[in-house]
């Protein structure tokens, strides 16, 4: 597929108001540039051809693969990074500001599909599919969500049934990223005793089907799809068999949540970032029109929200590091920055005016992505459930 | 092959510049460094031929220990080992003195660098080396193929170009589009981790002290002049401009 490239260079800077590369070691700046620089040359050039024709641009897996942007933080031995958590960050923080529905690529081929066959897999089902999904050979999903089940993943009705040789899967998983393309697939099912395990499905199994969902108006560089399982034999050697209950997919989420909250801020500060050129740069009654004090307001009040976002970050990732970051405490940035960013993309776009709906500024798709983003992974308010229950200790969702 | 790259340590392009101790000293507060991009170039060139055939790629910077994540960037894109010669690169003289000195001590059978830094833009450094170590430099080359011991060089001269051919050793000034700006990717990055970096101590003495330094006056504001009156533009091209 051949993209039509864009005639704007992409000439981002990254606010850093409160100092806070002093934070970071010299390797994660080179991290973050060489993301940067990534971005510049093989996203930003492409990404509004692709998401205006809403067509996935296949070709970057496997580049993303060789930058190295899969599973930063899984171990060397497996074709991984084996970096820290603020590296994975960055990352995230980098390809979001190039596009959301890049850093969904990457967000569940590292998180959701790498991280689960790393962390609950066997050491054969490492070796097996790790080093090629790293090198972005294999592209990977993840299936939680039914058309039944959203919020509610412990209800699922996706099951797997014992065949003493092997298992039978049945169900269908829906808004499946990266599915339409997807070699394999983590799934996320119950067994007989109503345990929820997860099961590596490969493309080409028998009833094995994944049906692209069209007609997107976010994150539509990304391909979106349902998992379709109509008695698919899955070899027992396809369980992972490390893991047992929703915590499972749950741990999952938690790092890919982390990393949302991380990209968010990318695409928030290409927002700010966007805003802020053109707000001195666009003539209105002979001035800037970065010379009126409404418009000051919306850009002092984007860099004051930034910069809590990128102290937030910054400090999970030292949590995440340590161990020690909680799943309440990933909600709070998850929401926090998704948020933020909403609101940035949308006074961003007050301030580009009429140009602010077109793709000749980043503004709109980053608004629009950002609608998939504040859903995905935890809506907005069951992320306020979440610390609703943490803080109080009563659990609201039922 | 053996090849030894320099590169310098330099304000990035959209850097902000001003001075300080009554303009004598360059402000690097807030100034974010890069490699210089010829010297990326070059860079970019000797990983492709060491890709191509082999051998070893040595980064080798003339400057202060603030240069080091300059040169781990080089190392993440693919040269072996590095050298710091550290002092602080204070004239081309200097400069080109230091890196004669190492490579001396080795058989380069090339040695390549920017055509100039962006910084003082003096582009004169790899014709100095040439000199020191009696082997020929050119500059500014745009491409460069490597067959056994003859090098055969595309230069780019005033209003074309020339095709050499040259036997190695050589110095050489390279510039775009010599090779395409490598991108370092993780594992890269994580190898230059444990790449040896050695730190040497300067030979000889610069020669030359900065006064002063003086940034150009600012752009005035354009002045639009209609098009019928062509005897004011030609009034204020000579007497306001004094250009005519
Ligand atoms: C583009 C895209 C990609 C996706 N990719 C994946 C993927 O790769 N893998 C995957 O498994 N899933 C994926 N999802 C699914 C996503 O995680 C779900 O859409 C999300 O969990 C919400 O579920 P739902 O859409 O069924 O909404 P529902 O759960 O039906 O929620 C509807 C509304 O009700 C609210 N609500 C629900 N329960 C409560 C409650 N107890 N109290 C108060 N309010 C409540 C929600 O906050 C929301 O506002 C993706 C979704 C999108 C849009």
């Amino acid at each position: 597929m051949n993209f039509h490239h864009s005639s704007r260079t992409d000439i981002f800077e990254s606010p850093d108001f409160y100092e806070i590369d002093d934070l970071l070691t010299d390797e994660h700046k080179l991290i973050r540039q060489s993301v940067r620089d990534f971005v510049k040359k093989e996203i930003s050039p492409i990404i509004e051809d692709a998401c205006q024709r809403a067509v996935f641009p296949e070709h970057l897996v496997k580049k993303m693969g060789e930058m190295g942007i899969f599973g930063p933080t899984i171990p060397q031995e497996y074709g991984a990074g084996g970096l820290d958590y603020i590296s994975y960050g960055l990352m995230m923080q980098e390809i979001e500001r190039g596009d959301s529905g890049m850093r969904s690529t990457a967000s569940v081929q590292g998180s959701l599909v790498m991280f689960p066959i790393y962390a609950f897999g066997s050491e054969d089902q490492r070796h097996k599919y790790l080093p090629k999904l790293a090198s972005g050979d294999f592209l990977g999903c993840f299936g939680l969500t039914e058309p039944d089940f959203g919020s509610n993943p412990s209800g699922m009705k996706t099951n797997l049934k014992d065949m003493g040789d092997h298992f039978l899967l049945n169900g269908s998983k829906m808004w499946i990223s990266n599915a339409p393309k997807a070699d394999i697939a983590v799934v996320w099912a119950k067994n007989e005793q109503g345990r929820v395990k997860g099961v590596i499905a490969e493309r080409g199994m028998e009833g094995f089907s994944t049906p692209e969902i069209h007609g997107k108006w976010s994150l539509r560089a990304s391909c979106t799809g349902e998992l379709v399982f109509d008695n698919v034999k899955i070899p027992k050697e396809n369980i992972l068999p490390n893991i047992d209950g929703l915590k499972g997919p749950l741990k999952c989420l938690d790092n890919a949540r982390y990393g949302i909250a991380w990209g968010a801020l990318g695409a928030a500060m290409d927002c700010y970032d966007s805003a802020r050129r053109y707000a001195l740069e666009r003539i209105q009654f002979d001035k800037p029109i970065a010379s009126f004090q409404l418009i000051q307001k919306k850009l002092a009040e984007m860099l004051t929200e930034i910069t809590k976002a990128q102290l937030v970050c910054w400090r999970l990732g030292m949590l995440k590091n340590a161990g020690k970051a909680s799943s309440a405490q990933i909600s709070l940035a998850k929401r926090n920055n998704v948020e933020i960013a909403l609101n940035i993309a949308r006074e961003a776009r007050q301030i580009h005016g009429g140009m602010g709906i077109t793709g000749e500024y980043p503004i709109m798709r980053h608004m629009m992505n950002l609608e998939s983003v504040v859903t995905y992974e935890g809506t907005q308010d069951i992320h306020l459930l979440i610390l609703g229950k943490e803080i109080t200790g009563i659990q609201a969702f039922v | 092959m053996k090849i030894l790259v320099c590169i310098t340590n330099v304000p990035d392009t959209t850097a902000k510049i001003s001075f300080t101790d009554s303009d004598t000293k360059f402000n690097k507060a807030g100034v974010t460094y890069i490699c210089g991009p010829y010297d990326d170039y070059a860079l970019s060139r000797a990983v492709e031929l060491k890709e191509q055939s082999g051998g070893t790629v040595t980064v080798l910077n003339v400057g202060e220990a603030d240069s080091e994540q300059v040169i781990r960037k080089c190392l993440a894109i693919g040269a072996d080992d590095a050298i710091r010669v550290n002092c602080e690169p204070t004239d081309s003289y200097f400069v080109a003195q230091q890196i004669a000195a190492i490579a001396s001590q080795e058989n380069y059978d090339l040695i390549l660098m920017g055509r100039e830094s962006i910084d003082f833009n003096g582009g004169v450094v790899h014709g100095l080396v040439g000199e020191m170590l009696g082997i020929p430099s050119l500059s500014p080359v745009m491409k460069l193929d490597i067959d056994g011991k003859t090098a055969r060089i595309t230069r780019e001269i005033e209003g074309g170009k020339e095709d050499i051919e040259a036997t190695l050793p050589l110095v050489l000034g390279c510039q775009e589009p010599i090779a395409e700006w490598k991108i370092p990717n993780m594992r890269g990055i994580m190898t230059a981790r444990t790449k040896p970096l050695k730190v040497v101590e300067p030979t000889g003495d610069d020669l030359t002290v900065t006064r002063k330094f003086e940034l150009p006056a600012p752009k005035g504001a354009v002045k639009m002049i209609a098009a019928d009156e062509v005897e004011k533009l030609v009034d204020l091209l000579k007497n306001e401009a004094k250009v005519l």
